[in-house]
């Protein structure tokens, strides 16, 4: 019998035609509530992605804001105008406008997170999980170490370190040690993960096989384990989004999160809450609902692709 | 003759899924007498614990009764509502599960956990259930059950935990006792003591046993009387030494004949072509029919019942009679 | 006679055991320690000036320089690093840049607050988290629990703030029912400042608390629930049944006693993230913690208080880790004779 060196060909579009044929499909079409969710994280997603050409107004064009348009309500209340259908804040800025361009930029950093959390976290998991011995080691040490810290103390050390390291620092830079912050944050569980499935699949024959035939260290994990792999990272970094999101939200609240001239969603709901008690609800009230619906749907749709994969449900 | 104690009447068992309705027991029919021990053999998935856990009322959902009837000293059990059958459990009829390690809870200790059960079933002080207690384990022949009342489960080997687990379903002295595979677990060494210990305690109680198992060696030196299930049915019930040397299925034939003896020559070991079919791919007729070296038109197509051949009843229309064997 | 014995010597072998666990997790607490301090010497030395961290800003150049000799910014940097962290073990951490005063005594001054919010925050989650968790389990596939566990999705989906934020709105500013900002009237004896003991203090808490347990609530309720699905499933609760216990005996003298030994850890490691996340709560009402202390110290780059605040929410961390691990070995008897779980 021949030992076959690569039981396990890489996704293909036959794959794909397979997947839709297939049980996780089904299930996203019996359940409303994911559907649901998949519709609003896409309406989000679009809006944030074209916010230039969806937002009525721009309001960061400083020649078009208008003080005396500041602080009017939403249209259904009195006082609102069409021009305006959320409201506007204390410098005359469209509410709605400004959540979108704010939701583009939560959203944008935390994929970006999310991403680099997956770089770092199935790196140093497949190098754990296949190199073994004080790497291993070495690598759960820190992951343990990570783990017991709360993720917001670490985002706010890597930030406040950031900030006293480049006090002057441009937006850019600002934008980097943030997305830097939240993604050592959510790292670990990738590492975890993937160190865990690296075992598995380490002592399987036909990567000894592969090795027996001389193919690189690095070549075997990249082709046969990683393919394995990327089923529970997909779950994780559904999971992950949201709380990415929140993280950036919860930095920008406090104010060391993004710049003062990109307002994610956190910082539109800083500024907003200093008008609630003087009756101004809707400029914290708009942005919070937004950042909530969207990682309700993204928790939502992780959730059921949860359960969808999880063989011992079915 | 004396009424049977356990009587179970063309029970059938049915899973509802998504793809559509397994049926795990089709039309079951047995009795058990008092004091009696009934063996219940037969491949993994032919059902053999599912009517265990039908007897006793512990069901895993989805499955459920669809049909038939059981009855407990004349008494129907399978309809009672769950606060009636939960006293009929434990009081009337004990369960002994397979493996001793997971049957106990690791937090409490022996003890603890004999008492709550004494006192929820018979209507003694603390004091007397803990004296029963000792006595229990000092009868399943736990050394110094004084001190080892108080142990925890890891404290016990294996064999000493199913020892405990027979105790405690003897606790308040039912008078049936459901063991599903409960030497499977433990050491081969160990396997004949607690077959032993079981007879010996249900003898003594006068309790009779359904006894559920693969191992035809256990059935052999156990039973009075022993049913071999296959794909959810009975293929053959009758007295053990009847069964064992003068097999009338031919699904039993080929179960004794696979088993080696110490004092036979042989070279190769006799196998049963094929394998039990799934539950989703029953055969029509008899559900033995594609693997029969026997088989007839009628066996594909009518569902033979259970019928007295010799000393056995088995379900064939062709079964293997003596004269044939000779 | 043989039994006496036995238990005798178990008991001496436990004993030796628990010595040397002791032993073991004082010594990876010592390291952890250790290392956390190395972060915050490097934070300190290389992060912005040393000299400025201790002195504050309006030293003078005479005493910046009678400073540098005294710190021996010179000598080799293990000999620095001692330093620091022999200060650090004294709660020395120099004078905050950003308010000109030791940062010790702030440090004390605020701890109070914090911890005050976060226990009642943590008995609160416990308090409700538990039994919710339990209903949930129970009820499983009814609508009541259903809607629970939907609830559950927001718990997790809402930010801390956010649920701070709403919470003010709706007791604070439409119904007016609560106070929002700050701690209200306080007790102090000697050192330590309470909230608990007056009605005011107590209002002041009540809306804090509640923002700041949401989280943890959300988390033991689902913990819980998943681990009593989880025991119901096994096969000891299958023979309780068999056994013919009441309801009430399986669910709670078996399944809860076996579902909550894992949770009770984990919420003991929670208390610790609980005082973390005070750092945003207290933001949000302007409750006068350590979490301010430390969310004003990284807008302003204040690294003596940074540095101080990381090491001692490491010790906090610490210590938490091995009461845990302690409690685990009350609980489990399991671990008490052999040393470990099967």
């Amino acid at each position: 019998m021949a030992v076959d060196a690569n039981p396990h060909p890489t996704p293909s579009a036959s794959a794909l035609r397979g997947f839709f044929d297939g049980d996780v499909w089904h299930s996203f079409r019996s359940s409303p509530v994911a559907m649901l969710a998949a519709v609003i994280t896409l309406i989000c997603f679009v809006c944030a992605l074209f916010a230039e050409v969806v937002a009525p107004h721009n309001p960061f064009d400083l020649a078009t804001l208008e003080l005396m348009d500041s602080l009017k309500p939403p249209v259904w209340v009195s006082g609102g105008e069409s021009k305006y259908l959320l409201g506007t804040d204390g410098q005359g800025r469209d509410i709605l406008s400004a959540l979108m361009y704010g939701a583009r930029i939560s959203l944008l950093v935390g994929i970006a997170s999310v991403l680099l959390s997956i770089v770092i976290g199935v790196s140093l998991g497949l190098l754990a999980g296949f190199l073994g011995g004080r790497t291993d080691a070495f690598v759960m040490r820190i992951c343990d170490v990570m783990l017991s810290f709360p993720s917001i103390l670490v985002a706010l050390m890597i930030s406040g370190v950031g900030r006293s390291l480049f006090p002057n620092a441009p937006d850019a830079l600002a934008f980097v040690v943030l997305v830097l912050a939240i993604s050592l944050t959510g790292w670990v569980q990738y590492a975890r993960t993937v160190r865990g499935s690296t075992l598995v699949e380490r002592n399987k024959e036909y990567v000894q096989a592969a090795r027996v035939i001389g193919v690189g260290s690095f070549r075997i994990m990249r082709r046969h384990v990683l393919p394995n792999v990327l089923g529970p990272v997909l779950v994780l970094a559904t999971i992950q989004i949201a709380s990415a999101i929140i993280t950036e939200a919860t930095l920008s609240f406090l104010g060391v999160g993004v710049p003062v001239t990109s307002p994610s969603l956190g910082t539109l709901i800083r500024n907003g809450n200093d008008y609630l008690f003087s009756g101004e609800w809707w400029i914290t009230a708009w942005p919070s609902l937004t950042l909530v619906l969207i990682t309700l749907s993204v928790n939502l749709l992780g959730d059921w692709l949860r359960d969808a994969l999880n063989p011992r449900l079915r | 003759m004396t009424a049977p104690l356990l009587e179970v009447s063309h029970l059938r068992v049915e899973f509802p899924t998504r793809r559509g309705t397994l049926l795990a027991l089709d039309d079951i029919s047995f009795s058990i007498a008092p004091g009696e021990i009934l063996g219940v053999v037969g491949e993994s998935g032919a059902g053999k614990s599912l009517t265990g856990a039908a007897i006793i009322g512990l069901l895993d959902p989805p499955g459920r009764i669809a049909a038939g009837e059981i009855r407990l000293a004349g008494r129907r059990i399978d309809n009672l509502p769950y606060e009636q059958m939960r006293r009929v459990r434990g009081r009337e009829i004990g369960a002994v599960f397979q493996d001793p390690l997971t049957s106990l809870n690791p937090l409490y200790t022996v003890g603890h956990q004999l008492v709550e059960t004494i006192t929820t079933h018979l209507d003694l002080t603390a004091s007397q259930a803990r004296t029963r207690a000792i006595e229990l384990l000092a009868s399943t022949g736990i050394p110094a059950p004084e001190a080892r009342i108080d142990h925890f489960l890891h404290q016990f080997s294996g064999g000493m935990r199913q020892r405990v687990v027979i105790a405690l379903a003897l606790a308040a002295s039912p008078k049936l006792i459901v063991a599903d595979e409960p030497t499977t677990a433990l050491d081969v060494s160990i396997q004949a003591q607690i077959i032993a210990l079981l007879k010996k305690v249900c003898k003594d109680q006068g309790a009779a046993v359904m006894l559920v198992t693969h191992d035809m060696g256990v059935i052999a030196e156990t039973c009075d009387r022993v049913a071999v299930m296959y794909a959810g049915r009975i293929a053959e019930i009758g007295p053990v030494a009847d069964v064992i040397h003068r097999p009338a299925h031919p699904y039993t034939v080929g179960l004794m004949g696979s088993i080696p003896a110490m004092d036979e020559d042989r070279e190769r070991l006799l196998q049963i072509d094929g394998s039990m079919p799934r539950l989703t791919a029953i055969p029509a007729g008899c559900a033995f029919n594609p693997r029969c070296d026997r088989v007839v038109e009628r066996c594909r197509v009518e569902r033979p019942d259970l019928a007295q051949v010799g000393a056995t009843s088995a379900a064939c229309w062709r079964p293997v009679t003596v004269e044939v064997a000779r | 006679m043989i039994a006496s014995s036995r238990d005798t010597n178990a008991r001496q072998a436990f004993s030796n055991f628990m010595l040397v666990f002791i032993l073991r997790r004082l010594a990876q607490a010592v390291v952890v320690m250790l290392s956390v301090a190395f972060i915050a010497f490097m934070l300190f030395q290389y992060v912005g000036d040393p000299v400025t961290n201790l002195l504050g800003q309006d030293a003078t150049e005479e005493q910046r320089t009678a400073l540098r000799k005294d710190l021996g910014l010179d000598q080799p940097f293990p000999v620095q690093f001692a330093r620091f962290a022999v200060n650090a073990a004294q709660g020395e951490f120099g004078i905050s840049l950003r308010q000109g005063r030791k940062v010790s005594s702030l440090i004390v001054e605020r701890f109070p607050a914090t911890l005050e919010l976060a226990l009642v925050a943590g008995l609160i989650a416990l308090g409700f988290g538990i039994p919710l968790g339990v209903y949930a389990a129970l009820r499983r596939g009814k609508a009541s629990a259903q809607l629970l566990m939907t609830g559950t999705l927001f718990g997790v989906s809402l930010p801390n703030f956010v649920i701070g934020i709403v919470l003010i709105w709706v007791f604070a500013v439409e119904l007016k029912w609560l106070p929002s900002f700050g701690r209200g009237e306080v007790v102090d004896f000697g050192g330590w400042t309470s909230g608990l003991l007056t009605r005011d203090g107590l209002l002041h808490l009540i809306l804090p608390a509640f923002t700041l347990s949401a989280f943890q609530l959300t988390l033991i309720m689902r913990l819980v629930r998943a681990e009593m699905l989880e025991v119901l499933r096994t096969d000891y609760i299958r023979f309780a049944r068999a056994r013919g216990l009441t309801n009430r005996s399986v669910y709670f003298g078996h399944a809860l006693k076996n579902t909550l030994v894992p949770v009770i850890t984990i919420t003991g490691l929670q208390l610790g993230s609980l005082i973390a996340f005070a750092i945003i709560t207290e933001q949000v009402f302007q409750w006068p913690g350590m979490g301010l202390l430390f969310i004003q110290a990284v807008q302003f780059a204040d690294i003596p208080v940074m540095a101080a605040y990381l090491c001692l929410i490491s010790l906090i961390f610490v210590v938490i880790n091995l009461g845990v691990d302690l409690l685990y070995f009350a609980v489990d008897p399991r671990l008490r004779v052999e040393g470990k779980a099967h």
